[in-house]
């Protein structure tokens, strides 16, 4: 909350300093300017659902993917790897643009915006979870699969029960990090016509000419998304430990 | 593979196993009967935690045969479940779930794996927890216990899954000296109720005390079996003497 009043404070110092600035675009004490506002806020709800759908795919994809690569098959091995190491060379951006205008025709299937856009990104995050996943699990100790097969727990017990739920103590600062990541990529989807914050952003420029306000405006809007959704992580994280602490 | 004689509870025949290069186990075999009480002691590296981790399973042995209560344990699913649920394992490092609560600790295996419910899980946990002398600690999480309470939560969490057969892998060396005896205690009553035992430890006062069986490992074989009075008093070979000498000096 202090870094973001610090940086109001800046934004209108500066803003007095100059006589390019013209706050009126978004000024909400005059029509327009309200109207303009109100524009520019309503992508929040795009950013968020887009956002949050993605992550809760990837969650559960990355979790998939990393279980075969702990495996002792190597051919479970071998799929983990692959999957990892191909979708995390792709560029999120270029994904996005291949998934909207390559799936279509390549596959018959019709996907609109929202899902190409969820597609892309859940996809591109995936491999990340799969290795945040893959790493949270290896690093719970030998002794905890040993106890759990000494009390006749079969491994999907063993997982849901005794692994998973230290490990996600463990990776939730890193999943945390992934979700601050994902709210900002999903900006990339604003190519492909996503009506989220960037979107809205820059078809305000077209019609206003007032690229150095709107973008502010813009900047400051994914601030205060991102450190409510860090403030929000924390919350959890303290949460979950003092579940552990002595 | 023929039944079982009626009255061994475990079979070992001629098991051997390796990691890499190192031989842990040489051709070893042990009969243990129904209720018989057995401690394996020997020096570090000698296979004995190598030994009892392979009656349940938690490593595979390359020759020879287990057969636990009748039951050929081999590298099926099915006689791994069968065996798991008839022998329960106290560990070194007592590996309890530092998430879960004592008493959720305890519950967690009869309810998944025994289809038990959840009231009759607490009750019968809580009848374990007054075994082992510590009810009062059952809604607290393991951190908040001392080793050996950490401990004898462990020994009920087995006890819990009503296991025929209870291997012991060294379960008073990660303590603290003063609570040595508060650990062995509840393993000599649990001995007093006919439970078979398999312990690993080099608490000799103990063996003594319980033991109906002794014997020694060194370099993956067993080395000498005999009742406790001639095991303590002459023992056959040179090996094991001077390990008495050593470990009973201190």
């Amino acid at each position: 909350m202090k870094k973001l009043s610090v940086l109001l404070f800046l934004t209108l110092f500066l803003s007095g300093c100059s006589d390019n600035w013209g706050w009126y675009v978004v000024n909400p004490y005059n029509k327009s300017g309200w109207v303009n506002l109100k524009f520019l806020i309503s992508g929040y709800y795009f950013t968020l659902l887009l956002s949050f759908t993605s992550i809760l795919i990837s969650v559960a994809v990355g979790l998939l993917v990393a279980l075969p690569g702990l495996s002792k098959n190597p051919w479970l091995r071998k799929f983990n790897r692959v999957y990892v190491e191909i979708v995390r060379s792709v560029p999120i951006l270029v994904l996005i643009l291949w998934v909207y205008y390559g799936l279509p025709p390549m596959t018959g299937l019709e996907i609109n915006v929202f899902w190409a856009g969820v597609v892309a990104l859940a996809l591109s995050d995936s491999a990340f979870q799969a290795e945040i996943f893959r790493a949270g699990i290896q690093s719970i100790d030998k002794g905890q699969y040993e106890a759990s097969h000494s009390i006749s727990l079969n491994y999907r017990d063993t997982m849901r029960f005794v692994i998973l739920p230290q490990a996600i103590r463990r990776i939730l600062p890193a999943l945390g990090n992934q979700l601050v990541y994902m709210l900002k990529m999903s900006s990339l989807v604003s190519v492909i016509g996503m009506q989220e914050l960037t979107r809205k952003a820059n078809e305000l420029v077209v019609t206003e000419y007032r690229p150095l306000e709107i973008y502010t405006i813009l900047v400051l809007e994914y601030l205060a998304l991102i450190l409510v959704v860090s403030a929000g992580v924390r919350w959890l994280e303290r949460r979950l430990k003092s579940d552990e602490r002595v | 593979m023929p039944e079982s004689p009626v009255g061994n509870d475990i079979e070992i025949k001629n098991i051997s196993k390796a990691f890499g290069e190192f031989a842990a186990l040489k051709d070893v075999s042990l009969n243990v009967k129904r209720g018989e009480r057995v401690v394996v002691c020997g020096p570090s590296g000698s296979g004995k935690s190598t030994l009892i981790r392979c009656i349940n399973g938690l490593e595979s042995h390359e020759e020879g045969s287990i057969t636990v209560d009748g039951i050929l344990l081999n590298h099926k699913t099915k006689s791994l479940e069968q065996i798991r649920s008839r022998v329960g394992m106290v560990f070194q490092q007592f590996n309890l779930f530092p998430h879960l609560t004592v008493l959720e600790n305890i519950t967690l295996g009869p309810i998944r794996s025994k289809k038990v419910t959840q009231e009759q899980a607490n009750v019968r946990a809580m009848g374990y927890l007054e075994r082992v002398k510590i009810p009062e600690q059952a809604y607290k999480y393991p951190r908040q216990l001392s080793g050996g309470q950490q401990q004898r939560v462990a020994i009920a969490r087995s006890l819990c899954m009503e296991p025929k057969i209870l291997l012991f892998d060294e379960p008073t060396s990660a303590l603290d000296p003063e609570m040595i005896s508060e650990v062995l205690e509840v393993m000599i009553e649990l001995a007093e109720t006919g439970m078979t035992m398999i312990c690993v430890t080099h608490e000799m006062g103990f063996a003594r005390r319980v033991a109906d069986k002794m014997v020694f490992m060194d370099q993956g074989r067993i080395v000498e079996m005999a009742p406790p009075t001639k095991f303590f008093d002459s023992p056959d070979t040179d090996r094991c003497k001077t390990f008495l000498k050593q470990i009973l000096h201190h």
